[in-house]
């Protein structure tokens, strides 16, 4: 057994001693499932390039960034005018690159008899301005809302897009990731929630209109990629200053054809690839 | 007996049987509430053992326990996580050993009970145990983090980005020592006053000075105590997952650590990240519960044998 | 038998030897003191720096506040915003929500199950009874985190019927399990530390064992219960993981025991990662964790003074 662990031990030193490069991927929890597969990819046909990525929400990501703890920030949101300043003081100039679509989607329990909600409504139920299903159409229940944790960009989107900057109820309860908020809406009858659409199981889709008079929505990678559904945005790769060497490649690989098949097979959708294209560093 | 006397001591019996029953009846209503509360308690430790094993069972294989995961935590094993929690209580335990240990010496040997210094450390030691878990994971990011990483790092490495000023297995080691320390300090000075005075007097006697008494007798004397301190020190360090969120714990790590400044992957970290954020609750259920049963194998087998080693030197003491 | 033979050793190693101890004894004093200090010295700005003040002054992290003009004043918690709100008031309640839950549950059953153990069991049952609650204790506070949101969660839900899955009853329940082995020991080590003179004197006037318990033990060891609850209150305010994973973490002000509840230690640890060091948000989480730590420091601080002077007035020593 002693034997077993120091030979271990030696193993992974060695490996430790043979990659080269290191590059450190922080951020959106939204994000972080790409990055991880894109990291295994590249890996792959990298070897002496070690990757690792964690998540931790988009804010995260950015303070880390901005505290130059790590290369590249996965965001789910723009960096805000604050936190753009913040940078500048400290000497970090920002480059900001797509690299991939989503649409956040709101989550409703397969028994939840409403199928489609308005902007308004959805405002209304996140500030806690409505508290019952019935007022929205439904049955006579007290609404449960899972939001995020405020360091997450969905939650800031959401904030800045869907409720106007309104603050969000103290009631809604606050979770750590999409993953959670899917998993409490599929237990919950009536639970509602949001994140990005690529996490959706045991839950479904409540199409999204603007405005009562707009037709509804479901989020898909058509209706995302279109623009037609009204959640749409960017998700960002954040790196301090233009990306070079191996943080290039990377960047290049991830935009490249192969990089967005491979988003596209794990449920996100892939930029248009003329925009991959032109965001790509020569 | 004459009548009277009689009498009396029918009196005397009747009150006795009465006082008996009522002895017996009286005590047995808290007896009853207490007995219900032992047992309402070992209830609740059996439920939550009884769940953690049925859900963890089935997962628990040698591939389990050797593999990384796969597929995004649906698949695979926890094999990082087990290297990366041993290899943090080893750093941690190399630490805090030599400081307990020395300073439950000094408290034993080096002062007087009632001076000003030992009521100063004693009560040092005492609230070291009760601060928050979360208070020392702020801590190692302000201390040990930004001021001594990042001292390091302006010292010696100001052209490249953070090398030790970020967080790394070193830094949680050390957290994890200083909230360990009093666990330490405490069952050594137990085994310390089990030490038969006179076999330290005869040491004086014979001309040894406080150093070699120390070295040659005191420890040697003192090593179960100081085993079950580090042994306890390891099961808590090992489950502390507060102190070690921003001090150098990550959730997916294509590597294993291989230098102090490097971060790494932890069962409690792992158990917390997973219930919490794992995409597919369902299919990482079976694996969270493993990785649970296994941190709670860990954590009671090490308590088992420091309570083993506990009893057997409090018998010695006894005999 | 160690070998008593001594070479003289020079006089220059004595003192380093000396000097090492020493200093190693002073690293409980000084660690504490560090993790005040660095702490501190990170949540100073809100005492001096403008620009923090601006968003969270002692005032305004301490009484409603109008945030939006014509808008009713209130409590808010929601530091990401474009009004930033930092009232501290929403975590507060949270906080001793969960723990007075805790104290509710354990506090019974703690001094119920030490009663027994101290004056009913068998010296059998009582050597059971330590393992199992040391086992309870050893149980880090992630696996009881993880049991609440699992499994008590739900069956609460069940049973109680309630709108919130995750709240205050089901983290102050799971808080209750990790705080009953400090009031527990506490509390146990207390009345077996009776003296037995008081015990004998109860039974030669003729008392029942509960009477002995009820008329001499439980009075005498009253303070020294106090003190265990005292700690396990401690504990409850300071935890961090159990609430992270099981309260709901909203910031919600009402009276409600059975809504989601948002602590200072989940808080901390919630928001910690996302902060740029330096910043507003940054230098009030580490207000909180200054909160934190004096507050735990001040109970934990009381509870020792207290056994100190019973354990003075049992030994008939100063200490």
């Amino acid at each position: 057994m002693k034997k077993f662990l120091f030979l271990s031990i030696l193993a992974v030193m060695a490996i430790g001693l043979m990659a080269n490069t290191t590059i450190t991927i922080k951020g959106s929890d939204t994000l972080v499932r790409l990055g991880q597969r894109w990291a295994e990819e590249y890996m792959k046909h990298n070897p002496e390039t070690v990757i690792q990525v964690s998540g931790g929400g988009s804010g995260t990501g950015i303070a880390a960034l901005l505290n130059g703890a790590t290369d590249i920030c996965e965001s789910s949101r723009d960096m805000k005018e604050k936190e753009y300043k913040m940078a500048k003081d400290k000497g970090i100039e920002t480059y900001r690159v797509a690299v991939a679509l989503d649409g956040i989607a709101v989550f409703l329990n397969e028994k939840n008899p409403i199928n489609t909600l308005t902007f308004d409504q959805l405002k209304g139920i996140y500030t806690g301005a409505i508290t019952n299903w019935k007022e929205v159409g439904g049955v006579d229940a007290r609404i449960i809302v899972y939001s995020r944790e405020n360091n997450s960009g969905t939650y800031v989107f959401f904030k800045e897009h869907v409720l106007d900057e309104e603050d969000f109820s103290q009631y809604a309860q606050t979770l750590p990731g999409t993953a959670a908020v899917v998993n409490a809406v599929s237990r919950d009858e009536y639970g509602i929630g949001y994140g990005g659409i690529a996490w959706a199981t045991g839950v479904k889709f409540a199409a999204v209109a603007k405005t009562a008079e707009d037709k509804a929505i479901l989020p898909s990678n058509e209706t995302v990629s279109s623009g037609e559904y009204p959640i749409s945005r960017d998700l960002y790769w954040f790196f301090n200053g233009k990306p070079t060497g191996e943080l290039k490649n990377l960047l290049n690989w991830a935009l490249s054809e192969a990089g967005q098949k491979l988003a596209g097979e794990i449920d996100y959708v892939p930029l248009p690839k003329e925009r991959a294209e032109k965001n790509m560093i020569q | 007996m004459k009548a009277h006397e009689s009498t009396i001591s029918y009196g005397h019996d009747l009150l006795a049987t009465n006082l008996e029953f009522k002895e017996k009846t009286r005590g047995l209503i808290p007896r009853g509430l207490t007995l219900a509360a032992v047992i309402l308690i070992v209830l609740m430790l059996g439920v939550i053992m009884f769940n953690v094993i049925i859900g963890g069972i089935g997962i628990i294989s040698w591939e389990f326990v050797s593999h990384p995961p796969e597929q995004g935590m649906e698949e695979g094993g926890v094999f990082p996580a087990i290297f990366g929690t041993v290899a943090l209580v080893i750093l941690m335990v190399i630490a805090v050993v030599p400081i307990g240990v020395l300073t439950a010496i000094y408290l034993h040997e080096y002062t007087s009970p009632t001076s000003k210094i030992t009521r100063l450390i004693r009560v040092a030691i005492a609230n070291l145990a009760g601060v928050p878990s979360i208070v020392f994971g702020l801590f190692g990011l302000g201390f040990f983090i930004a001021f001594i990483g990042g001292g390091l790092d302006w010292l010696f490495y100001s052209s490249e980005g953070p090398v030790w000023g970020q967080p790394a297995i070193i830094w949680a080691a050390l957290t994890l020592a200083l909230l360990t320390l009093p666990v330490v300090i405490v069952s050594t000075e137990e085994a310390l006053r089990t030490i038969p005075r006179e076999l330290i007097e005869a040491s004086y006697a014979l001309g040894g000075t406080k150093l070699q008494t120390i070295i040659r007798i005191i420890i040697p004397q003192a090593l179960p105590g100081i085993l079950t301190g580090s042994i306890l020190a390891v099961s808590r360090g090992a489950g502390e997952v507060a102190p070690i969120m921003f001090t150098g714990a990550a959730y997916y790590l294509p590597y294993l650590p291989s230098k102090l400044n490097d971060q790494f992957m932890e069962l409690g970290y792992h158990i917390y990240v997973m219930a919490t954020q794992s995409p597919n609750i369902e299919a990482t259920k079976p694996i969270l519960y493993g990785t649970v049963l296994v941190l709670l194998v860990l954590t009671f087998l090490l308590n088992f044998v420091a309570i083993y080693i506990r009893s057997s030197m409090r018998k010695k003491r006894a005999a | 038998m160690p070998e008593l033979v001594f070479k003289p050793k020079s006089k220059f190693w004595e003192f380093v030897g000396a000097k090492i101890i020493s200093i190693s004894a002073l690293s409980a004093l000084i660690g504490i003191l560090l993790i005040f200090v660095f702490i501190f010295k990170e949540a100073l700005p809100v005492f001096t720096n403008s620009e923090v003040q601006e968003e969270a002054s002692l005032d305004k992290m301490t009484f409603k506040q109008e945030y939006y003009e014509g808008r009713e004043a209130k409590y808010s918690w929601q530091p990401n915003s474009t009004v930033p709100k930092y009232s501290l008031y929403p975590l507060f309640l949270g906080t001793i929500k969960a723990a007075i839950i805790a104290m509710l549950f354990a506090a019974p059953l703690g001094i119920g199950a030490a009663i027994y153990s101290s004056e009913f069991a068998s010296r059998r049952m009582r050597e059971t009874i330590k393992p199992v609650i040391e086992l309870l204790a050893a149980i880090p506070s992630v696996v009881l985190g993880f049991f609440a949101l699992i499994v008590l969660a739900t069956f609460l839900q069940n049973v109680l019927g309630l709108t919130f899955r995750l709240n205050a009853l089901n983290a102050g329940i799971a808080l209750g399990l990790a705080v009953i082995p400090i009031i527990f020991t506490v509390a146990e080590d207390a009345m077996t530390s009776v003296p037995r003179s008081l015990r004998e004197a109860a039974i030669a006037l003729g008392a029942n064992p509960w009477q002995v318990s009820m008329t001499m033990v439980l009075p005498a060891a009253l303070p020294g219960i106090a003190a265990g609850v005292v700690l396990g209150f401690g504990r409850a305010i300071g935890e961090t993981m159990i609430v992270l994973m099981a309260s709901g973490n909203a910031a919600i002000v009402s009276a409600s025991f059975v809504e989601s509840v948002r602590t200072f230690s989940a808080t901390i640890a919630a928001e910690l990662a996302e902060v740029v060091f330096g910043s507003t948000h940054y230098t009030v989480l580490f207000f909180i964790g200054t909160l934190l730590f004096v507050f735990t420091f001040a109970i934990n601080l009381g509870g020792e003074l207290v056994l100190g002077r019973i354990k003075e007035k049992l030994q008939g020593r100063t200490q």
